[in-house]
């Protein structure tokens, strides 16, 4: 059947909680209502990536992009653009009075600099119907690799193509299978890494969404390369919609004869599980993920030995990221040469970044290696709200680090981000402007290593915990002499003795913040002030008797009563009283209230 | 000989076999790297930290587990790697109960130890410290979270040496505890007391049931008439409390410092192993002749016993009847020997040193209190009786040697090697054969069940018959056994069974030698040998050759089986749930 338009509507989480699949519902009725059903489709997809704009919606022919669409605009783009075939501009995102709305969207900014690959079919596609996948090239390159390539020439392809792992450790993808091909063995697993677990990260989450079956099919590619017929996907629970939408592929696969026995009339067989994870970070971690799809408690063990050796049920096994796999299928079809001539020198290829904090843009990005950080904020993400100045930004989640404002041109790939203290992580990039205290940050990512180490190992148990409690300490008011270097100690030691990798890096931002915000901690121990006015045991809000009207309403909104004064005349803040909440402050017309 | 890599450790060049550890190579080097959580063969997963060295790679690695390689560089006491060391150590006694002064393994645990060896401060990274209840409900466990490092020792032994998975790591992070399933206490779980969980322990987080309070009382109460009965293994260990070198046998000063402690009688438990015997090898013999239910399964390890209970109540039938040795005495010393001596058995208080501490489950089971009164009244194991030796001030070292006492004092070579894995099964054996054969049989030493190995079988010629057996030691062993005695595949006519490693020597009872000793000595060998050299010592190495014994017989049971036999020696065995059912829904 032939359809004279396309509606597209996002089906990723974000969206999804914003009600789209209340607009699908609209959609679908007013069609009906108006004969039109059997004219125009909707079709639910992945994340576009502007989620900071959702939910959206897009029409095609045209291309039209409707941002921020509620359940009640619905009735105005049917009537108006696929009944009477008039764009409802005030909906469209970027340049509203453009000719061609199709033009106006690759002109926004958002999508200009993006290079999509591993979400090539993020938002194009209905990823819970297996032909769209077909339709744009998918299994192409399972078939191609089965029925014309050795599985020594699939290894070769990735080996040259450079890419390197999307997980965080960047570590080359084609040699991480080249050591798994080698053991003799009478099975080898290759496992995904689902269990996407930074603060804020949602760069898998969208691709298992939005293109299931890409990661379904490199999967098999990698069996093939390695020798492994079974499969495990490890992926949060947490993750309701992404995991439904990989049973349908898993299943529909299966149905096609693309995953099972014999695919493609070859003798290779591959079949694939999902196994969902109760949520722990650490089952990120190697080890930990393959001990938890074993049934055990999720708990990272020392290598060597290393996977490729001896993994799943001391299986050779290959793990690689979700991003990672979503690469494969594209390299293989369009050669290594094409992937490597993408980036730099020794980071290949794009890299997916879930951008959030102080941005105007939120939302999920794909961009070529050596893109700089200030094409990132600036170009794509649309800037810093209200002004504010760029103060750093963190990369790599609770592993990683920040990276100052004067390092802002710095090419982002993987060795120029460890370079600077912090890591490419899964992808996780978080803005923080001058409002944002850089001690209270690094306690922020404490705070959740110390939840989530998962108590093997003493340095990550009681060592991350202590050096939390250092951290609080300092924020409170309570930091003395001796205390940064307590932190450095601890630090270096945590970083060296940890069991495993989310040890090892948990001392990160507190070895960066120090690196390039030190006079902060400074500030905070000797002079008990917090530079940013965010830590609320070293500020005080105080009245300016000049600016102060006497008008009385802050004393009026103050919860607990902690200003006082005579009509018409300046109030006073009783400190002991304060509790420090800043209403006062927003309450004043007058701006005579400050944090100082 | 296994293929040699070449290594270089601390500039030394060392060669050790593929396979091995950097902790392992460097000990042939003679250089000695602190270790925690490391049980040789147990518990080798690399989580305490201590034994971290430089191999180059990007991060300090645990030597317990990391591979030697040829051209592999090493480097065990740089300032790094020493200030590694330290700052776990520190971080580790931040977050322990340094109740050093009152806790039983002062000046015998490994974590006090390494604190001394590697200079720490204590002081240096204070916080946050857990704060858990005591679990002290089991009658023979006592669980002190307060005190555990985490080291997981008691878990791996727990789960993987003995299979009986009561206890693991719950919660994570700074709040993990190692615990019963739910955190419910260790005597609602199918825990099985056998203790190797405290023997494993480096600190005192697991501990005995402390019941010296209860023996002094006795001691101290004029008009109770208080014997005491010693097991075969607790001679052969009990030295080690007091500085003698492993294996040493110090039968006859343990009997004098008993006799110090004032015990109006010590008798020793071997006389009742050749009651045993006697009852058991009845019983087999009726059994393959009568075509009763075989294999049959020895029943002294009350380890064992309640693990059978657990796991394979649908096997119960092919437990002897036989109760253990404990209880056969403590049940004759209550009947026959109370009413020859003219003692009223309400004024008898029998206790029992036992190198176990399944024992003080034992003693309260209600089904063994034949004579109305509990066969046993108390039981402690051979570290208690130490303690109190201590307590008491006797100078055990220079002690003279002293006799058991009379009239159940002597007991054949059979009796004392219950102590050790096979022995049950070669005392027997010694017996059963003789029986069968008709006559006097000269070669007594069933070598193929002696030894360390986890499963052992024997086969005996006798006429019309080959008799096969197995023994099995550590409860993971069993499992395999009863796994295939379930399935039909066991064609043995008798079985021994020991809940611990080793069997009784290394019971969860015995004093407790560290992993310092332990990785490197296999302390079941060791103190087998000297169970094996008292056997050799005895002029009588056959149960049914124990002349007092057999009077005994004559005089009150009539003969082996009696019904009078039965109701004092032999017992019944109970079905026990694993978990309640709300907890596995």
């Amino acid at each position: 059947m032939f359809y004279r338009s396309h509606v597209l509507v996002c089906g990723g989480t974000g969206c999804t909680a914003s009600q789209s699949n209340e607009i699908i519902k609209q959609f679908e009725k007013l069609l009906e209502d108006n004969n039109i059903e059997n004219e125009v489709k909707v079709v639910k997809t992945g994340c576009f990536g502007l989620c900071e704009k959702g939910p959206i919606v897009v029409v095609y022919p045209e291309g039209a992009t409707y941002s921020r669409v509620t359940p009640d605009d619905v009735k105005e783009i049917v009537s108006e653009h696929l009944v009477k075939g008039r764009i409802v501009k005030r909906l469209l995102l970027g340049e509203k009075e453009a000719e061609d709305v199709s033009k106006a969207l690759e002109d926004v900014g958002f999508f200009k600099r993006q290079h999509r690959i591993a979400l090539r079919n993020c938002g194009v596609i209905n990823p819970e119907n297996i032909e769209e996948y077909i339709a744009r090239e998918g299994y192409l390159a399972l078939g191609k690799v089965l029925t014309e390539m050795s599985p020594a020439q699939v290894i070769d392809i990735i080996k040259k193509s450079g890419l390197r792992g999307r997980g965080g450790g960047g570590f080359p993808t084609g040699l991480k299978w080249e050591f798994a091909s080698k053991p003799q063995a009478d099975q080898k697993y290759v496992c995904c890494n689902a269990d996407e677990g930074d603060p804020g990260a949602f760069m898998d989450r969208s691709i298992l969404e939005g293109d299931p079956h890409s990661v379904i099919e490199a999967m098999a590619i990698a069996g093939y390369a390695i020798g492994a017929d079974k499969g495990f996907i490890y992926v949060r629970a947490e993750y309701p919609i992404a995991v439904t939408r990989l049973n349908i592929a898993l299943k529909q696969a299966k149905e096609y004869g693309l995953l099972g026995r014999n695919i493609f009339g070859t003798d290779f067989s591959f079949d694939i599980e999902i196994r969902l994870g109760a949520g722990a970070f650490v089952c990120g971690e190697e080890t930990a993920l393959m001990t938890s799809v074993e049934g055990k408690r999720g708990e990272p063990r020392p290598r060597p030995p290393f996977p490729a050796n001896k993994g799943l049920w001391q299986k050779p096994t290959i793990l690689n990221n979700v991003e990672t796999y979503a690469n494969i299928p594209a390299i293989i079809l369009n050669g290594p040469e094409w992937f490597s001539g993408i980036g730099t020198e020794k980071s290949k290829g794009t890299k997916v970044f879930a951008i959030g904090g102080k941005i105007n843009n939120t939302g999920l990005v794909e961009i070529p290696m050596g893109t700089t950080l200030r094409e990132v904020i600036y170009d794509i993400g649309g800037g810093i709200p209200n002004e504010k100045k760029f103060k750093a930004a963190q990369t790599g989640g609770p592993s990683g680090g920040c990276i100052p404002a004067d390092k802002i041109d710095t090419p982002i790939d993987y060795d120029n981000l460890t370079e600077l203290g912090s890591m490419m992580g899964s992808g996780g990039l978080i803005v923080m402007d001058e409002d944002n205290c850089m001690v209270d940050i690094a306690k922020f990512f404490l705070d959740f290593t110390v939840d989530e180490s998962c108590g093997k190992c003493p340095p990550c148990r009681i060592g991350t915990k202590r050096m939390y409690e250092i951290l609080e300490k300092i924020t409170e008011g309570r930091g003395e002499d001796g205390d940064i270097e307590k932190l450095e100690l601890l630090a270096k030691n945590i970083k060296a003795s940890a069991l495993c990798g989310l040890g090892q890096t948990a001392p990160n931002p507190i070895l960066s913040t120090l690196r390039y915000f030190r006079d902060e901690y400074e500030a905070h121990i000797y002079e008990k002030r917090c530079p940013a006015g965010v830590c609320k045991a070293l500020l005080r809000y105080v009245i300016d008797e000049d600016k102060c009207k006497g008008c009385s309403l802050c004393a009026r909104k103050c919860p607990v009563n902690a200003i006082s004064g005579e009509l018409r005349k300046p109030y006073h803040i009783d400190q002991s009283i304060c509790i420090k909440c800043g209403a006062c402050m927003e309450t004043c017309k007058f701006g005579a209230i400050s944090k100082v | 000989m296994s293929e040699m890599v070449t290594l270089t450790i601390d500039g030394k060049e060392v060669k050790a076999p593929i396979g091995s550890t950097v902790l392992e190579a460097a000990r042939l080097a003679g250089i000695k790297i602190p270790t925690l959580c490391y049980l040789k063969d147990i518990n080798e997963i690399g989580a305490c930290r201590m034994c971290v060295v430089d191999v180059g790679a990007r991060s300090l690695q645990a030597s317990c587990v990391y591979p030697v390689s040829e051209g592999l560089k090493v480097i065990t006491n740089s300032p790094e790697v020493r200030e590694a060391r330290r700052v776990t150590l520190e971080l580790i006694l931040s977050n322990h109960d340094k109740k050093c002064l009152s806790c039983v393994r002062s000046e015998n645990c490994e974590l006090q130890k390494l604190a001394k060896d590697l200079n720490v401060d204590d002081t240096h990274f204070e916080g946050a410290s857990n704060h858990y209840e005591i679990d002290d409900l089991s009658p023979s466990i006592v669980r002190d979270p307060n005190k555990c490092i985490l080291c997981r020792r008691c878990v791996s032994i727990c789960k993987n040496v003995q299979t009986v998975s009561v206890i693991e790591t719950n919660e994570r992070g700074f709040n993990t505890i190692v615990s019963s399933p739910f955190n419910m206490a260790l005597k609602d779980t199918p825990c099985v007391n056998c203790g190797q969980c405290i023997v494993a322990c480096p600190v005192g987080a697991l501990r005995e049931k402390d019941n010296t309070d209860k023996v002094w009382e006795a001691l101290a109460n004029p008009e109770l008439h208080v014997v005491v009965q010693t097991a075969p293994a607790v001679r052969v260990a009990i030295g080690e409390e007091f500085g003698f070198p492993i294996g040493t046998r110090c039968t006859g000063k343990m009997v004098a410092a008993l006799k110090r402690l004032g015990f109006d009688k010590v008798f020793d438990t071997d006389t009742a192993a050749d009651l045993t015997i006697m009852e058991e090898g009845t019983e087999l013999i009726e059994r393959i002749k009568n075509g009763g239910k075989l294999p049959l399964i020895t029943s002294c390890s009350p380890g064992w016993i309640k693990f059978c209970e657990h796991n394979y109540p649908d096997l119960l039938e092919h437990l002897s009847s036989c109760k253990s040795p404990q209880n056969m005495f403590g049940a004759v010393l209550k009947s026959y020997y109370a009413e020859k001596m003219g003692i009223d058995p309400a004024k008898m208080f029998v206790v029992s040193v036992m190198p176990c501490t399944a024992k003080k489950f034992e003693v309260e089971r209600p089904e063994l209190a034949s004579t109305g009164y509990p066969d046993v009244d108390v039981s402690i194991t051979t570290r208690e009786a130490a303690r109190m030796i201590k307590e008491a001030g006797i100078d055990f070292v220079n002690l003279p040697d002293e006799q058991f006492d009379d009239p159940m004092g002597d007991a054949s070579g059979a009796g004392v090697i219950f102590g050790a894995t096979g022995g049950v099964m070669e005392a027997a054996l010694r017996t059963v054969v003789d029986i069968l054969t008709g006559k006097d049989n000269e070669n007594i030493e069933y070598k193929a069940v002696r030894g360390v190995e986890g499963v052992k079988v024997a086969e005996v010629e006798v006429p019309g018959l080959t008799l096969r057996a197995a023994v099995a030691h550590g409860l993971g062993n069993a499992r395999k056994l009863m796994d295939q005695v379930r399935a039909g595949e066991a064609d043995y006519h008798f079985i021994e069974i020991m809940a611990c490693p080793g069997g009784c020597v290394t019971g969860g009872g015995q004093p407790i030698q560290p992993s310092s000793v332990t990785n490197l000595i296999d302390l079941k060998a060791e103190r087998a040998k000297a169970i094996y050299a008292e056997d050799e010592s005895l002029t009588f190495r056959k149960s049914h050759k124990n002349e007092k014994m057999m009077r005994l017989y004559e005089e009150y049971f009539e003969k082996p089986g009696s019904h009078k036999a039965h109701e004092l020696l032999h017992t019944h065995y109970v079905l026990r749930e694993n978990y309640p059912e709300e907890c596995c829904k």
